[in-house]
């Protein structure tokens, strides 16, 4: 079982960037395009905290709350998303490839349905090495009608790999309602490939790390792949910027019912754990964010000969 | 010393790496129980199984995705995409994802994988099996593209390719899978990007690769008839390409005449053309020509695709004209 604690405080550390990012964003210093996760954060951080080191996770354009839910650095992030050379990836990926290899945290993607396939590699070298491992493609409701997600789901299948596909149902493909671009419903989608399909509330990170957990140790033990769709709410914007002109603005308060962070919150204070340990973690969560930005802001600007030099590797490695 | 058609010889490339490095593993359509649609991979699922040598559905787009994530996971698989014309279904993993992630990263790791494929006409097999689509990939930061000539190149290419930390697609002429020709037991590595003299002449340089080397022989043995002696460059590998042992040539020949099988426009040759007139201004005595592919799909019916397909004949005529 996670510690609800934990998952609670892998959430505040989410919301806590993000919303610090739409900041840096407004202000102009974060570059790019930026599509942020905020009211989402339960499923990241549930499903993560079903995974071990040897795990690998292939996420998404709207992946920071992954890759932090991950484990990575928040000052290489912030770095990164801030085009520092001490981003993660030196400042040449941005937003929408944040990773950490080390973490098996095989990247955001700039490519709608695109984790998909490397997560289903990285779950085809686990089996082929003998491992216990698992790899997780997080995808978005919008993504199904992306034929690399057949693809994907139908090998997993026949293979039996240990691949755990998560969606992050947000009812939204960009500007449209996602039921108007993808005619199955995923649990008919998963059942057509004999793959398990498990519906969670996506708002619940107890719920969504249970379901995690379920899937995870079956995997460990030899099961193929399962589907958990998550149901949740994107609060802002398809990117930072967007004026959501195609959406009902009533939408957004009925949202706001649903937030992960407020209901763990108090779940935990129903549970008896003492306020002080709340408010103690969510002033926690703000100092390592504040941290973070400070150092990527004194960090030096990506640096041009090393983007340059480093499409191949050195010769001779 | 052994005397291996190209597909051998591919085989044994294959045979070789997978007994060394159990982190290779093979990825394709057909390639394991029916050894290969071309017969590259016979006999090896009996040899490694079929976790090692995986027959896969038909998803291009899949395959090399998954070859990606395997890749960034550890293991080095080589991909078997069975008609180069294919890869346009795996376009978004190759370009968009094994490409960049070494750069894209930061450099924390590179995608060691191999995307083995055929190209190439002369088999009557039509507008969807028989392209060469080279260039598009030389065209992309991050891959690299070699395309093997001769079973020796093929064998040597395919251990380096597979040795190479970075993605590379090997190239093979479906029309060369049956030559014949000398492979060591034991060669010296090849490093990727070192072309080949393949015939060495004084008067004019003829830059080929693939079957286009052999159209490029055939020629300069006409043209030596008439006393003109062309050196035959086989680039072996067109990204990186040995630009410094083109400039040499070009250098003695001061006449320098590029042929694929490709499309001529927007080519390989183009690069090579566009690089030699700069980098090699002051050697040139002629025009630097091409001979490629006209600008039309590859036709199905003989009388047709022989009209096609660059040749022997061509090539000769350009040489004349660039020296003329
Ligand atoms: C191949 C591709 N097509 C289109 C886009 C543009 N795009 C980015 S996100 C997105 C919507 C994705 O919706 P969904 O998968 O539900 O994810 P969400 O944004 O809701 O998290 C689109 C169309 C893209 N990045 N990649
Ligand atoms: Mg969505």
């Amino acid at each position: 079982m996670a510690d609800p604690l934990i998952l609670f405080r892998t959430m505040l550390t989410i919301r806590e960037a993000e919303l610090a990012l739409a900041r840096l964003f407004a202000d102009g210093e974060v570059p790019g395009f930026i599509h942020l996760s905020v009211g989402q954060e339960a499923v990241a951080a549930g499903v993560c905290a079903a995974l071990g080191p040897q795990d690998s996770v292939a996420s998404t354009h709207r992946g920071h709350g992954h890759a932090i839910a991950r484990g990575i650095s928040l000052e290489g992030f912030f770095a990164e998303v801030m085009a520092k050379s001490t981003g993660l990836c030196g400042g040449r990926g941005g937003s929408m490839h944040v990773a950490d290899l080390q973490r098996g945290m095989l990247g955001a993607n700039g490519i709608v349905g695109a984790g998909a396939p490397i997560a289903l590699g990285a779950a085809l070298a686990q089996r082929t090495r003998g491992t216990d491992g698992v790899a997780v493609a997080f995808f978005g409701d919008g993504a199904l009608a992306e034929g690399a997600m057949h693809e994907t789901l139908n090998m997993a299948a026949i293979w039996r790999l240990p691949l755990l596909m998560v969606c992050e149902n947000n009812g939204w493909a960009e500007f449209s309602r996602s039921d108007t671009q993808v005619a199955a419903k995923l649990g008919a989608w998963t059942a057509a490939y004999g793959v398990r399909h498990v519906e969670v509330d996506g708002n619940d990170a107890s719920a969504v790390a249970a379901a995690a957990e379920d899937a995870v140790a079956a995997q460990r033990h030899g099961e193929g792949p399962r589907v958990i769709e998550a149901r949740t709410h994107r609060w802002r914007g398809h990117f930072e910027g967007d004026p959501q002109r195609y959406r009902d603005p009533e939408e957004a308060a009925r949202m706001a019912e649903h937030d992960p962070i407020a209901r763990s919150r108090a779940t935990l204070l129903d549970a008896g754990t003492p306020a002080a340990t709340l408010e103690v973690a969510e002033a926690e969560a703000r100092d390592a964010v504040a941290t973070a930005i400070a150092a990527a802001r004194a960090a030096p600007p990506a640096d041009w000969m090393a983007a340059l030099s480093g499409v191949y590797a050195p010769a001779g490695a | 010393m052994a005397e291996l058609r190209m597909v051998q010889a591919v085989n044994r490339a294959l045979t070789e790496s997978m007994t060394e490095d159990d982190t290779v593993i093979l990825l394709g359509e057909d390639i394991g129980a029916a050894g290969g649609p071309f017969g590259a991979t016979r006999g090896l699922q009996e040899k490694f199984g079929p976790d090692r040598v995986r027959d896969t559905p038909i998803s291009e787009a899949g395959i090399i995705g998954a070859a990606v994530g395997a890749a960034l996971s550890g293991l080095k698989p080589v991909a078997e995409i069975m008609f180069m014309d294919f890869i346009t279904l795996a376009m978004d993993a190759l370009v968009n994802q094994a490409a960049k992630a070494r750069f894209m990263f930061g450099g924390q790791r590179g995608v060691p994988m191999v995307l083995r494929t055929p190209h190439g006409g002369g088999l009557s097999a039509g507008p969807q099996h028989s392209q060469c689509l080279e260039a598009w990939l030389c065209h992309i930061p991050g891959l690299k593209v070699v395309c093997p000539a001769t079973p020796a190149d093929a064998h040597a290419l395919l251990r380096a390719a597979i040795a190479d930390p970075d993605p590379v697609v090997m190239v093979e002429n479906k029309a060369l899978y049956a030559m014949k020709g000398e492979v060591d037991d034991a060669p010296a590595p090849l490093q990727i990007g070192r072309a080949r003299v393949a015939r060495p002449g004084r008067d004019a340089t003829i830059v080929a690769y693939g079957a286009a080397v052999h159209w490029a022989t055939e020629a300069a043995t006409a043209l030596a008839r008439d006393s003109i002696e062309a050196e035959v460059i086989d680039l072996r590998s067109l990204q990186p390409w040995d630009e410094a042992t083109v400039l040499e040539s070009l250098a003695r020949t001061h006449h320098l005449v590029i042929a694929q099988e490709a499309v001529e426009a927007f080519g390989v040759g183009a690069e090579i053309a566009a690089r030699m007139a700069d980098i090699g201004f002051d050697e040139l005595d002629g025009p630097i020509l091409r001979v490629g592919a006209p600008f039309t799909p590859v036709p199905f019916a003989k009388e047709l695709e022989s009209a096609y397909r660059p040749d022997a004949a061509r090539i000769a005529a350009a040489v004349r004209r660039t020296l003329d």
